[in-house]
């Protein structure tokens, strides 16, 4: 693969930025987005099938729905480093008057985004629908979801992932941030999501698991797995095992940096444990 | 004043349905959705006809308002049909994200709505619904008045681009709006020009806005009846035009007096020419089981109802 260490400079520097957005206006949700940002960066540089440019309908190229919206420091990042938006633009994030709002919407035309998310749960229906317009429309190209574990607490997801198997919307991944973590604390304390493998295929997913969610190689081969099962009458979940915080030492295994911006200090410590790679914007 | 006769007793349900299938013939970009409830909105010749575009969602209307969204990326045009009650506040915060601030171009079509829903009480009687969707962003809201009329928006609002919440009603009621009458959206209806008192009515109340006013001329008194069918956005030149020459005003509706027609009126003409005005709708209470017309005249929203306000907003003129 000689893309990987492009892909692993591109990840080191999404990272960068998060930190450096949610710094500079003290407030976004860090832990997440760093959590997640091996698998947007491979998701959007190895394993979607996209077009140039952007369109709203986005036929004939695979789409994304970033359900957890409050993670929209790496969901924003990745678009512009992929060429959505200019990098700069990732200056006015949650600023007045700009188009990387505190969390993704389509209000402000931002390209890339194709559904406002925040208000959770919401992320997989939209996609189911998605999905089904790409049947409608003989598009055989994939829908790609994320999702918060704790979100999974929102009973719309349960009627999704049901209508989901009854309907056999097998041109769907939605893969769930497995990170163990929500604001309060532990999803274990909090409300224990139970077995999520087992709930996913009792309501008739096919689950495949990538236990090493922050390690790209593993992400990437453990998605190339999931979209080969895609077609086959089922709807397709990953659990992504990560780390919330993952690259930031003092962040990671905690949820105190869920939507906690770092300091002066920290952001110093924080960026120098990732060094700049292909420049910060 | 102007005569209308009622050309057979309908459900706007029915108007629904059938405008639903007109689209479904005409429009290869029209799908359907439906929460456990096709028989109810009147949607089997669509789905007949259209299999392949009917998603049947199940007891799930969250997940109804989701995948309409999700449609409508790769340039479907879905409808949604549930009672109104499970179209608004079942599902309030969906249709705020996914569709209204995702500015999605989905239909919202909600049956049973207010109290002649009858019989299964006030769990099913929404009367919140237009306040809810009227404060949403970008939500066009209409109440058609008949079965002609209903037939005639489901097919207009295929045609706008944008949010849309269409409500209507399940019981028969009178069908008189011309077949053949365009729908304009946001575009209020003359039925009857009159100088005394401007009646404005939205919904099943039009026809009772007319039954009114017939029996208000008979006591010399003069009143201009408009349909309006859209709520938002408001035909206010409409109103304004009408009170300049009647100098009062009734509104009347199906819904409680509070964020429904009635206080787009009143904020409407208070900013531009301030007018007595008297209320037709629900004060602020839940409904109960009845016959439909039973509980019209209970919660006050027959002909009389209106008859009695025009004669007290005559007063205050």
């Amino acid at each position: 693969m000689p893309k990987l260490q492009e892909l692993q400079d591109l990840t080191v520097q999404v990272r960068r930025d998060i930190l450096r957005m949610v710094h500079k206006v003290n407030s976004g949700h860090p832990g997440g987005s760093l959590g997640c940002t091996e698998f947007m960066v491979a998701l959007y540089n190895e394993l979607m099938e996209l077009k140039e440019g952007f369109d709203m309908d986005g036929k004939d190229e695979d789409l994304f729905f970033l359900s957890n919206g409050h993670i929209s420091p790496v969901f924003y990042s990745v678009l512009a480093r992929k060429g959505y938006f200019p990098i700069e633009e990732l200056n006015t994030f949650r600023l007045i008057d700009s188009r990387l709002q505190g969390h993704p919407t389509t209000h402000e035309g931002l390209p890339g985004v194709r559904i406002a998310s925040g208000s959770l749960g919401q992320g997989m229906s939209v996609a189911l629908g998605a999905a089904q317009a790409k049947k409608l429309n003989k598009d055989s190209k994939l829908v790609y979801t994320l999702h918060g574990d704790g979100e999974l607490q929102e009973g719309q997801n349960w009627e999704a992932i049901m209508y989901a198997a009854g309907n056999k919307v097998d041109n769907l991944i939605s893969t769930i941030d497995y990170n163990g973590q929500q604001i309060d604390g532990a999803t274990e304390d909090v409300l224990p999501l139970g077995n999520l493998k087992e709930k996913f295929e009792a309501f008739g997913w096919d689950v495949v698991d990538i236990e090493e969610g922050n390690n790209i190689e593993a992400v990437i081969k453990g998605m190339k797995e999931a979209k080969s099962r895609t077609g086959k009458g089922k709807p397709v979940c990953v659990l992504l095992h990560t780390v919330m915080g993952n690259g930031v030492d003092f962040m990671m295994y905690t949820h105190a940096w869920h939507g906690k911006a770092p300091n002066d200090e920290q952001l110093e410590n924080a960026l120098s444990q990732n060094p700049e790679t292909i420049g910060d914007y | 004043m102007k005569k209308y006769i009622d050309q057979g007793k309908n459900d706007t349900r029915s108007g629904f349905g059938a405008g639903l299938a007109e689209l479904g013939r005409s429009n290869p970009n029209v799908v359907a959705l439906c929460a456990d409830l096709v028989g109810s909105l009147k949607m089997e010749k669509f789905i007949e006809e259209n299999p392949e575009r009917f998603f049947q969602i199940g007891i799930a209307e969250a997940n109804m308002m989701g995948i309409a969204a999700g449609l409508t990326i790769g340039g479907k045009i879905p409808f949604t049909g549930t009672f109104a009650n499970f179209s608004t506040g079942r599902v309030y915060d969906q249709i705020r994200q996914s569709i209204a601030y995702s500015n999605k171009n989905v239909k919202i079509c909600a049956s049973h709505a207010g109290v002649t829903l009858g019989e299964d009480g006030a769990t099913h009687q929404i009367l919140e619904d237009i306040g809810m969707m009227k404060m949403l962003p970008g939500m066009t809201v209409i109440n058609p008045c008949d079965y002609n009329q209903t037939k005639a928006a489901t097919i207009a609002i295929a045609e706008h681009e944008g949010p849309v919440y269409l409500r209507f009603g399940r019981p028969k009621v009178a069908n008189f709006t011309p077949v053949d009458q365009k729908f304009e959206i946001g575009k209020a209806l003359m039925l009857s020009e009159g100088t005394d008192v401007t009646i404005v009515a939205t919904g099943h109340l039009v026809w009772e806005a007319l039954i009114a006013a017939e029996s208000l001329e008979k006591q010399g008194i003069s009143a201009e009846v408009i349909n309006i069918h859209t709520i938002k956005p408001f035909d206010g030149e409409a109103i304004l035009k009408s009170v300049k020459k009647t100098g009062c005003i009734v509104s009347a509706e199906e819904h409680n007096y509070m964020g429904g027609l009635g206080e787009t009126v009143a904020g409407y003409l208070s900013t531009t020419l301030p007018t007595p005005q008297e209320f037709v709708g629900t004060k602020d209470t839940f409904g109960e089981s009845g016959t439909p017309e039973q509980l019209m005249a209970k919660y006050g929203l027959d002909n009389q109802a209106i008859e009695k306000a025009v004669l007290k907003v005559l007063k205050r003129k």
